[in-house]
């Protein structure tokens, strides 16, 4: 009697949680739509509802602190953040499977255009990115044609660009990386392909690690990865700080962005508008080591026009 | 006096029964229902490559260019697919060996000491996580490998002795329990007719416990074709068929894991991931089914 008792039990209980399975599913499909009903019955000064942000792992962070910080005031709202890479943020925010996509290259370029046109940016903070080598490379400074020359394989040895006699050894991000679209967008001018032997990694502290231990490497990376175990390289003779990036000088930067499908609802404005709010921007996008959005002296959009 | 008791207590035995039965048909076909949804989404996924966006089957198994996101976009696997195969047969053909002998020294040799401390200690390696044995290797293997040979110390060869390692486990427990299977007569009458130990060991229980020692071995290469985390963090990545054991090179599993979420569901680039995650597949069935054929042969 007692076995059965015990089996019933687990059998229900299976089905409980089975059914509480597809109970989330409809609380997440629910709150995709914009302006969930729940956010726009209550009144102004309290928020509720919760909001998925998915995507970029370079953004998460700083995503992370930021909605921490909003459900302190706001006790009626949750926030997940999770990070899956850029593509994948695009993805769920266009398909409705999350509120809002964290990505580090423009939706234009991953996503269909019709896709994409859906889709509404908002530019939250500016990453910058600087070519790295090893400490013992005795460079200081590469142009744009020798950086193409090193990325595509056709210079080998430091010697052939001003350092020692040594073998270059690349050190890349896969394909699809955001950091590495940035850097051959903007820093190169041009795709590359992997020569032979070079290696890829994809995550930067990786790629820290490895060329700082590597001889004769080189890679990129944000500049909140910089530290004294690689040696940061001027471009063009312009040095990666902050100073350059915002004048407009040092062209190897991306916008971090945060798209909604359509307008945001009210849940998710509130949140965007505290991410661009000055509390934010100044304290923790600064703290975290990205660049406020709103303190760039330029812009520049998908295509890579610029105006000021 | 027996008979009006046992319908009394038939009454419940039925009950029992029948939750029993329809709670283990509910557990089988919560199982089969999600293999087959597993099977049938990678499958699907992986063949809209070549339906949706119209690649060839041969330039993927056979071309040497992956550039799923360039102009004009190629998917040359064969890297890929050259990496994989070549790290776990390596992996394999270090670990066998190895395995072999810790289980005829546990079983036949020192059988007290190694089935008391030495299994443990193997079985202890089945649970270190995969990302644990990566970083080991970035941290010890590739920067001692960068030091003895030429090359950046990353490659196969760095790849295949990390999952040489995490599959030593499988090897050896697998060894293990076939030797200890082993009919004692087979033991006792070599030894009756003056064989050595070592004659016994090389002679009898080799050759007989070979099918399931086989059987070890490709369970072993099963687990290191599919293994991701630890080889994607030594073997370098590049795209190339390598030409040296220390040259930077790719697996499915690491090509996989570096792009899946960097693309974007339903562009090609995407696709083209979900049809190496298809011959992954493809190739997980295969050994399972040279491990079933196996297992037949050993048991006549």
């Amino acid at each position: 009697m007692k076995k059965t008792v015990v089996l019933l039990m687990v059998l229900t209980l299976t089905l409980a949680l089975a059914a509480c399975g597809q109970n989330n599913k409809g609380n997440n499909s629910g709150n995709a739509a914009p302006g969930s009903s729940e956010a726009s019955e209550s009144p102004a000064s309290e928020l509720k509802g919760s909001l998925l942000a998915t995507g970029s792992s370079a953004l998460q962070p700083l995503v992370d602190q930021v909605s921490k910080k909003f459900m302190d005031t706001n006790k009626g709202v949750s926030i997940q953040v999770q990070a899956g890479g850029s593509g994948q943020g695009l993805t769920q925010v266009s398909e409705g499977q999350s509120d809002i996509g964290n990505s580090d290259v423009f939706a234009e370029e991953k996503l269909d255009a019709d896709k994409a046109a859906e889709l509404i940016d908002h530019q939250v903070a500016v990453v910058g990115m600087a070519a790295v080598v090893n400490p013992n490379v005795a460079v200081d400074n590469l142009t744009k044609q020798q950086l193409v020359d090193i990325f595509t394989g056709k210079v080998t040895n430091w010697k052939d660009v001003g350092g020692n006699d040594q073998k270059i050894q690349i050190i890349n991000r896969p394909s699809s990386s955001g950091t590495r679209a940035t850097f051959e967008k903007y820093a190169l001018g041009q795709k590359t392909e992997d020569p032979k032997g070079s290696i890829q990694e994809d995550s930067s502290g990786t790629v820290r690690k490895l060329v700082g231990e590597t001889p004769g490497a080189i890679g990129y990376l944000a500049l909140s990865y910089l530290n004294e175990s690689v040696k940061t390289v001027k471009y063009e003779g312009v040095e990666a700080t902050v100073d350059n990036i915002v004048s407009g000088t040092y062209p190897v930067w991306a916008y971090e962005h945060m798209y909604t499908k359509g307008e945001p609802n009210e849940v998710a404005k509130a949140f965007l508008d505290y991410m661009l709010s000055d509390e934010v921007q100044n304290s923790d996008v600064v703290e975290l080591d990205y660049i406020p959005a709103n303190q760039m002296q330029i812009k520049r959009d998908a295509q890579g026009n610029i105006t000021k | 006096m027996a008979q009006p008791l046992d319908r009394q207590k038939a009454k419940p035995h039925l009950a029992e029964e029948w939750v029993g039965k329809i709670y283990t048909l509910f557990c089988i076909a919560f199982l089969i229902i999600t293999i087959i949804s597993i099977v049938y989404f990678v499958a699907s996924k992986g063949l809209s490559t070549f339906f949706k966006n119209h690649v060839n089957v041969l330039d993927l198994l056979t071309g040497l260019k992956w550039a799923p996101e360039g102009e004009p976009a190629l998917f040359g696997a064969l890297p890929f697919i050259f990496g994989s195969f070549s790290t776990s047969l390596l992996a394999a053909a270090i670990a066998a060996p190895l395995g072999f002998c810790a289980a005829v020294f546990m079983i036949e040799i020192a059988p007290k000491f190694g089935r008391q401390f030495l299994q443990p200690v193997i079985e202890l390696l089945a649970g270190i996580p995969s990302v644990v044995y990566g970083f080991v290797g970035l941290s010890v293997i590739v920067p001692l490998f960068r030091d003895i040979f030429p090359g950046q110390g990353v490659g196969i060869a760095a790849g295949s002795i990390v999952l040489s390692i995490m599959i030593l486990p499988t090897i050896t427990t697998i060894a293990t329990d076939a030797l200890a299977a082993l009919p004692k007569g087979l033991k006792e009458g070599s030894y009756a007719l003056g064989a050595t130990r070592w004659q016994t060991i090389y002679r009898i229980v080799l050759p007989t416990t070979l099918p399931a020692l086989m059987t070890g071995i490709v369970l072993g290469i099963a687990r290191a074709f599919g293994e991701a985390l630890a080889v994607q963090m030594v073997i370098g990545n590049a795209p190339h068929i390598p030409s040296s054991l220390f040259e930077s090179a790719s697996t499915l599993t690491s090509a996989i894991t570096l792009s899946m979420g960097n693309t974007a569901m339903g562009t090609a680039a995407n696709n083209a991931l979900w049809s190496l995650g298809l011959i992954l597949m493809i190739m997980t069935f295969i050994f399972v089914f040279i491990v079933r054929w196996l297992e037949r042969r050993s048991k006549i």
